[in-house]
């Protein structure tokens, strides 16, 4: 592996379409559970929340897709852990525009043969795990992929839809960092059990709000990110 | 690039969501001719559009992507003045960013231009329009073959002079609204010559969409760009 190749997959530049998106933030500063950085309504706790539950999942897929196990199967598993179409729809979107990154970036059979297999994309995850085998990087490198853009995400979008501080946003994330690498250490376990047991291995948290209000998020007639 | 050798047509990508900006289609087919319009909020990149879909549409098979900041006007406005019948024209959401998603990340608006392509093809031309930006938002020439910036007369007959990515280096400049110049004290000889100082021969078009065919300049440079492209 190589740690450069690391730093280019995990970039918040890498155009892979993440920009459009907020990972819930937009509809949670709406419903006034983000209001600042920390605090009750916090960015800081709402990424804690998103962390140990869509995050462990993603970064459990990302982590099995990295280490070979079956992607179609795995993007079955996704869908299967994402109850909101909406989000379904949303993790799709984002595979499809990673997998056109991530195959100019990294030629790849694999990635080829996963395009093949689904053209209007497979869920995001999946898509990330296999671009990290195309890199020559590892599951843990796709799960701190996963499991940082979870958090980075929502950092970024409530910058500019609170026009939070940007410092204190990054401060947010430097401190999450001991329990991002939590998350990882436990996704690729489930990854590593995936591979020889099967996807019901993998983490099947959920954070119902998250999934509640991407769906009223999406019905928005004005909005400033597609979720 | 991935090459793929398989397709005895081409030696491009083999799939859909393929690289960028290659000429054939996966089946080995010339895609679109695609057509970036950006400019500030309020210059008369919309008008543009629908006075372009009017003037082309019975000569060309032609679709377009919008890129509203966070609401679907622009799709809702060509859309409600049935310029072209509705699957014909595309929303992309740009998450507050509408120049990364023209430049720095094209991969939504490319698979708008490609899914288009699948779905209403064969086109000859994609048009697609920017989120209202500043005076840097430029196109990738990852999404398309020629940019046209319009401004417009009321935002202040300095732009020219202030230059900027969008002035200088567009293939088109357009300066729109050009019967408002009296109303708003702008000085149009002064606009043109300081537009032409800037841009280093590249055309410069005036036009208002008031006046009947006021688009035709601005249609025929596409014909000219059309014609290049499919020689």
């Amino acid at each position: 592996m190589t740690r450069a190749a690391l730093l280019v997959l995990a970039d918040g530049r890498f155009p892979a379409g993440g920009h459009a998106h907020s990972g819930g933030a937009e509809a949670a500063v709406k419903a006034g559970r983000i209001t600042g950085a920390s605090g009750a309504a916090g960015l800081e706790e709402f990424c804690q929340g998103r962390l140990h539950t869509a995050g462990l999942v993603s970064a459990g897929l990302a982590a099995a897709a990295a280490l070979g196990a079956d992607p179609v199967e795995l993007d079955g598993a996704a869908d299967a852990r994402t109850p909101s179409a909406a989000l379904r729809v949303a993790a799709r979107k984002l595979g499809r525009q990673l997998m056109r990154a991530a195959r100019a970036t990294w030629p790849s059979g694999e990635l080829d043969a996963l395009a093949r297999e689904f053209p209007k994309g497979a869920h995001q995850p999946v898509v990330l795990g296999l671009a990290a085998r195309a890199a020559g990087l590892g599951a843990e490198d796709a799960a701190y992929c996963s499991v940082y853009e979870c958090v980075s995400g929502p950092a970024t979008a409530t910058v500019r839809l609170l026009s939070l501080d940007p410092f204190e946003a990054t401060g947010v994330l430097a401190r999450l960092a001991p329990e991002m690498d939590v998350v990882v250490r436990r996704a690729v376990e489930a990854g590593r059990r995936c591979v020889d047991e099967g996807v019901d291995a993998l983490p099947a948290g959920s954070a119902p709000l998250l999934e509640i209000s991407a769906e009223v998020h999406a019905g928005w007639p004005v909005r400033l990110f597609a979720s | 690039m991935h090459l793929d050798h398989t397709h005895p047509h081409t030696d491009r990508h083999d799939g859909p969501s393929g690289v960028s900006a290659d000429a054939h289609r996966p089946d080995g087919t010339r895609r679109a001719l695609r057509i970036g319009l950006g400019g500030p909020v309020g210059s008369g990149k919309t008008a543009t559009v629908a006075a372009l879909c009017r003037a082309l549409r019975a000569e060309l098979s032609l679709a377009v992507v919008t890129n509203d900041i966070y609401t679907r006007e622009d799709a809702d406005f060509l859309l409600r003045e049935a310029v072209l019948p509705a699957e014909r024209i595309t929303a992309v959401e740009t998450g507050a960013c509408p120049h990364t998603a023209i430049r720095d990340d094209i991969s939504a608006n490319l698979e708008a231009v490609e899914d288009l392509e699948d779905e209403v093809g064969p086109l000859d031309l994609v048009l697609v329009e920017s989120g209202g930006d500043n005076l840097t938002a430029t196109f990738s020439r990852g999404l398309v073959d020629a940019q046209i910036f319009v401004i417009d007369v009321a935002g202040g007959d300095d732009i020219p002079r202030k230059g900027g990515p969008g002035v200088t280096t567009a293939d088109l400049l357009v300066v729109n609204k050009t019967d408002l110049a009296p109303h708003v004290g702008s000085d149009l000889a002064r606009m043109a010559a300081d537009a032409k100082a800037q841009r280093a021969g590249l055309p410069v078009v005036f036009q208002s969409l008031r006046s009947e065919d006021g688009v035709s300049a601005v249609a025929a440079w596409v014909r000219g760009q059309l014609a290049a492209w499919t020689a």
